[in-house]
């Protein structure tokens, strides 16, 4: 009865009526989530407020990273020339300088320039007379291009010492590479909070589900013992969870633009005292659809796991 | 054809060492309709579960259609209990949807489509004579017809073996005459029914088979005329 019967009295498998029966299991999950609005309320909150944290950090380190940018375009090297190069030795340098790869444009001050501008600014002009010759070094201030990496940066410094007339190439990195080590230590911070709090979300919709398996005990033996399977005992907890996931990611998203709008206008006023008209960017369209899908998928997964673990305790006694 | 049940010295000793069964051994042959009765605690329900793959026997082989259910694994079982149709005392239906869901589910966890849903619940709940109430909810209906729509779901399936657990157990004389009358007109039509009951009266006056257990061991079968 069992074995033999079993290949002609199945139907075999139809898609139609498959993926019928997916969308009315899919529907009929959210159907009663809906009919528990307070507690379906609640988990979405708490899975949403979980994932708006980390993905808040996210938002504001893509900021700090754009606006370390736009501080990176006044990122300068200082080539101090020998004191035999003319002034059109000099110019010419500069010039070539500015074609080289990776340089944002350039600057040449002679060292008459220079002199008048160190005299003007630094209040050395009387001891300055005093000197026979004019001390400083013309100078080639060349704009390094923000978008190279601390190797292009060294490798581009290299090439501008080569040339014969250079004398020394300085560059004050320090800020840059303390920027640049704060925003690496905020992105790893962030991806370790992600991991944790995803973690935290697995879980909660995991216990969420135990719970739901628990209060549906009968219905779960019921369905035991007139044949189903435990694919199909084990589908509408999962959609259940893919509901959870997809909820608490809108949420999410919500706590993450309001939390941005909450601080754009003290960033503006922040912006304003620095001369910029920064303004705060959104997570965006990409982002946010990123962190649906993540949620979802992290929803779908925290309740595959429960079900695993607890629907085979689930037996006809 | 073979017979549609075959127990050849089936022992159940339970983990506790409490001894349901000690050996039982009988045939039911296709199209057959036997009772099977005894005290409560004779090992009645232990006996059906046993057939239902609830339970595994501790000793002995249980063939159904030829075939022993000893190599039959855990995830071949749905695939097996869809294949016979279980009535129970207490109903077992789902209370939070139709009487329409209820006897769809059956064919629902067999892929059926949907069209051949309505038609095939329809007709097993004209069967059973609740056509009509396919809306309603089971708490809104009577123990009698809860117990109906109980065994529509059974039916559903269209399955050669059908077993029941005291399903009369909760019900008044009258209502349990119809539902044995039920029974009656489904072995007609050549489903074999092993039916589980402690209501004498009403088995002798149907005059089926009657398997008698006391003490976990079947007594010599009476066959009533």
């Amino acid at each position: 009865m069992a074995q033999a019967d079993r290949a002609s009295a199945t139907p075999g498998f139809q898609p139609l009526v498959w993926s019928q029966r997916h969308a009315q299991e899919a529907l009929s999950s959210l159907g009663r989530l809906v009919r528990r609005p307070l507690a379906s309320l609640l988990t979405g909150l708490v899975i949403g407020i979980t994932l708006a944290l980390p993905a808040s950090l996210q938002a504001l380190l893509k900021n700090l990273q754009v606006v370390g940018y736009s501080w990176e375009k006044s990122f300068t090297a200082s080539v101090f020339l020998k004191d035999d190069t003319s002034e059109a030795q000099g110019r010419e340098l500069a010039e070539q300088f500015g074609k080289l790869a990776g340089t944002d444009g350039q600057y040449y001050v002679s060292r008459e320039e220079a002199l008048s501008e160190f005299r003007s600014l630094s209040g050395f002009a009387e001891a300055l007379e005093l000197l026979e010759d004019n001390p400083l070094p013309a100078v080639i201030v060349v704009w390094i291009h923000p978008s190279l990496d601390k190797q292009q940066v060294r490798e581009l410094l290299s090439q501008l010492r080569d040339s014969a007339l250079v004398d020394q190439v300085k560059m004050d990195s320090l800020w840059l590479e303390r920027l640049q080590a704060l925003m690496a230590f905020g992105s790893r911070a962030t991806l370790i909070l992600s991991l944790l709090l995803s973690l935290a979300v697995i879980l909660i919709i995991g216990n969420t589900i135990r719970l739901d398996i628990q209060s549906r005990r009968e219905e779960i033996v019921v369905m035991k013992l007139v044949g189903a399977t435990d694919a199909f005992v084990r589908r509408p907890f999962l959609y259940t969870g893919f509901w959870y996931g997809f909820w608490g990611g809108l949420l999410a998203i919500v706590c993450v633009q309001i939390a941005l709008l909450a601080l754009g206008e003290p960033v503006q006023r922040l912006a304003g005292l620095y001369d910029s008209s920064y303004t705060l960017q959104g997570l965006g369209a990409l982002n946010s659809l990123l962190l649906l899908f993540a949620s979802v998928g992290m929803g779908w997964l925290g309740s595959l796991l429960t079900v695993a673990q607890h629907l085979q305790e689930i037996e006809p006694r | 054809m073979p017979d549609i049940l075959h127990l050849h010295h089936i022992a159940k000793t339970y983990a506790g060492g409490g001894q349901a069964l000690a050996d039982v051994s009988f045939t039911l042959a296709q199209g057959e309709m036997a009772f099977l009765t005894g005290h409560s605690g004779a090992g009645k329900s232990t006996l059906l579960k046993l057939i239902a793959l609830i339970e595994r026997p501790t000793r002995g082989q249980l063939f159904v259609n030829g075939k022993n259910t000893a190599g039959l694994r855990r995830r071949h079982i749905p695939f097996y209990r869809q294949h016979i149709g279980i009535i129970f005392q207490n109903y077992n239906l789902l209370n939070d949807r139709t009487v329409f869901d209820n006897v769809a589910l059956p064919l629902i966890i067999r892929g059926v489509g949907r069209g051949d849903v309505g038609r095939r619940v329809r007709a097993a709940l004209d069967t059973v004579g609740l056509l009509g109430k396919e809306q309603q909810a089971p708490m809104t209906l009577s123990g009698g017809e809860q117990q109906r729509v109980g065994i529509a779901r059974a039916i559903v399936n269209k399955p050669r073996l059908i077993l029941a657990d005291e399903p009369t157990g909760n019900l008044d004389p009258q209502l349990s005459a119809e539902i044995m009358n039920l029974f009656g007109r489904f072995n007609e039509l050549g489903v074999s029914l092993l039916i589980a009951s402690h209501d004498i009266d009403l088995i002798q006056r149907l005059g089926c088979r009657t398997l008698q257990l006391e003490q976990g061991t079947l007594n010599s079968p009476q066959e009533t005329d």
